[in-house]
């Protein structure tokens, strides 16, 4: 009829509007939108390209000035400051393992005990546990040759007076670290979850079965994770060593309490570095590979590690 | 007094000489006048004028009642009127919370459960507890289970561990992978694991706080039916939003309601009524019960 056909032509011509204005909405991105879009987004790629640009210069430098001298041998020989050819790093590298060792023994029992203190005991409302949490985030970020003074006012002389010996080294560098773990620690105790806690104390266990039975265990991932990367930091500080007594020359292999003196892969670079000729700089630059293949492979098994453990709540 | 003339004094209203501490509610017999028979229960938990504040803003006001041996006691009510803040009272978890204070007086068997001579470990391995989520341990089945009972100095651990999935009708399931992630089972079996985890300690009571809420219909069934199964041995005290729940399962059943103050900034639990389940659901004695249970009001 009429009117049906008058309905159709109008609803025609109103749904026609109605998708040209859809598709006019849809099509038209304001061109202020697509410019700020894209130049945001190069900037953040700009940003990493700059952060990679450092490390990447860093490797090749060291890569290329290293290259000649870099050989197996540097892993077995000692070092020799007559014979470049002949110079290796061996007893640097017994020397940061057995530093590094050291720390761990230090930094695991007193890191987690005080990282659990601090997530299972402490009143958080009492103002001197805020103090101490508020502290132990600035000591992660004290300069490293502080802890290198704080060694040789109260380690090496002072109080503890072991001397320039390689256990308090030891020590200085697991101070260095200790607040990098207890925060890592820290981070992994909270990461359990209170139903958890909760139901093993509805079970009646006391708070001390609880945490050894349940939250540790769940948590030693995290923490493992954190005691390696602070040690592959340890590994890598020459500043502090300094000051506590690595910087004998060492051509034997040093030993824990020896009071011969010790050597660390950093501080041997640093003394082949100072040295004017040619092959002492290339011999540098490939203890800079050879103490990066450590601390690459310690931070590979790091990462194995977390995976392999890694819990799914 | 011989037993019938102890009766008629009971009837006549006065105390009964029982023997026990003479500390406030000392009767650890009840007895309930039902169609005209005396009834004796033993009282597990005598709650008077219990109230629970956080950080002083009342959760749970004056709470008065008693929870019977190897009944189901159902707590019902609107959301938050108090009902999960109550039932944490009697296993003593509100310790947990620092800002949480609990006023008044719960009696276990007798015992006041908050004296300064309780220790509340030693109460939780009586009063064991099931949670809303299921909260298994992030190991083995086998090793959830056995948890509680190597803690207190168990023996025969295999044998508990059995007894327990089969009390919490599990073994069939998982007896073949005892050693398998307590994570790899699904929702419902994980509730029925955590309360063979709490079966396997011996308690006395199992409080559980809406133990199906995060379940589906069928595995709720499954764990009504465990229920009814385990009030033979154990007393039972269970939270729910489910009404049909409550009737279905329970013995007695305690109606809370939300009150809010003059100046409707603070609100609070209480509870209006409390009786038996049958009772609450057909003919409630107040008026804001019946129209709870008849679902004229949420």
């Amino acid at each position: 009829m009429e009117g049906g056909e008058l309905y159709t032509e109008r609803t025609r011509l109103a749904v026609a509007g109605a998708r040209a204005n859809v598709a006019a909405v849809l099509h038209n991105q304001p061109r202020r939108d697509v410019i700020l879009n894209t130049v945001f987004a190069g900037l953040l790629l700009l940003a990493i390209l700059v952060a990679l640009a450092g490390l990447v210069a860093l490797l090749a430098q060291a890569t290329v000035k290293g290259a000649p001298a870099f050989s197996g041998e540097l892993f077995t020989n000692v070092p020799s400051t007559i014979d470049p050819g002949k110079a290796g790093f061996r007893p640097a590298i017994i020397g940061s393992l057995e530093l590094i060792g050291g720390v761990m023994l230090f930094v695991v029992p007193v890191g987690v005990g005080a990282a659990i203190y601090l997530e299972e005991y402490a009143d958080r409302t009492k103002w001197w546990n805020r103090l101490i949490e508020v502290n132990i985030q600035n000591l992660a970020a004290v300069p490293s040759i502080i802890y290198g003074i704080l060694g040789l006012a109260f380690i090496v002389r002072g109080t503890l007076d072991l001397g320039f010996i390689l256990a308090a080294g030891s020590l200085t560098l697991a101070l260095l670290v200790l607040p990098v773990v207890i925060i890592a620690a820290r981070e992994a105790i909270r990461a359990v979850p209170a139903s958890i806690r909760e139901g093993s104390l509805a079970l009646g266990a006391t708070k001390w079965q609880t945490i050894r039975h349940h939250v540790l265990p769940a948590s030693i991932p995290g923490i493992a994770t954190g005691v390696i990367l602070a040690v592959s930091r340890a590994l890598g500080e020459a500043a502090p060593l300094l000051l506590v007594g690595a910087t004998v020359f060492v051509t034997f292999d040093p030993t824990p309490f020896s009071p011969d003196g010790y050597s660390a892969l950093p501080v041997q670079i640093y003394q082949f570095a100072v040295r004017p000729q040619e092959e002492f700089q290339a011999l540098a630059a490939a203890g800079i590979i050879v103490m990066l293949i450590v601390l690459l492979a310690m931070n590979s098994f790091a990462i194995w590690l977390r995976n392999r453990y890694e819990q799914r709540w | 007094m011989t037993e019938e003339e102890r009766r008629q004094a009971e009837r006549a209203g006065a105390e009964p000489e029982t023997p026990g501490p003479e500390r406030g509610l000392a009767k650890p017999i009840a007895v309930r006048e039902e169609h005209g028979q005396i009834e004796h229960k033993d009282v597990v938990f005598s709650s008077k004028d219990v109230s629970v504040s956080y950080s002083g803003k009342a959760a749970v006001r004056e709470v008065t009642f008693d929870v019977y041996k190897n009944n189901i006691t159902a707590l019902i009510g609107p959301s938050g009127c108090g009902k999960s803040t109550l039932i944490r009272c009697f296993n003593r978890m509100n310790d947990l919370i620092p800002t949480a204070k609990v006023e008044g007086q719960i009696l276990y068997h007798g015992e006041d459960l908050y004296g300064p001579d309780v220790d509340p470990v030693q109460a939780r391995k009586l009063i064991g507890m099931v949670f809303q989520k299921p909260n298994p341990f992030p190991k083995s089945i086998y090793d959830n289970i056995a948890f509680g009972p190597k803690l207190l100095g168990m023996s025969d651990i295999d044998d508990r561990v059995k007894h327990a999935l089969e009390s919490a009708a599990l073994w069939d399931e998982v007896k073949d992978r005892l050693d398998e992630n307590a994570f790899g089972m699904s929702g419902g079996q994980q509730q029925r694991l955590c309360i063979a985890r709490c079966i396997a300690v011996d308690p006395d009571v199992i409080l559980m706080d809406e133990p199906c809420s995060a379940l589906d219909p069928i595995s709720t069934g499954k764990i009504e039916d465990l229920m009814l199964d385990l009030k033979e041995q154990y007393s039972i005290v269970i939270v729910t939003h489910n009404m049909q729940q409550a009737a279905r399962v329970s013995d007695m059943t305690a109606f809370l309601i939300v009150e809010l103050d003059s100046s409707e900034q603070n609100r609070w639990g209480r509870i209006v009524e409390y009786d038996d389940t049958e009772k609450i659901f057909t003919n409630p004695s107040d008026k804001r019960t019946e129209d709870y249970v008849s679902g004229k009001v949420g």
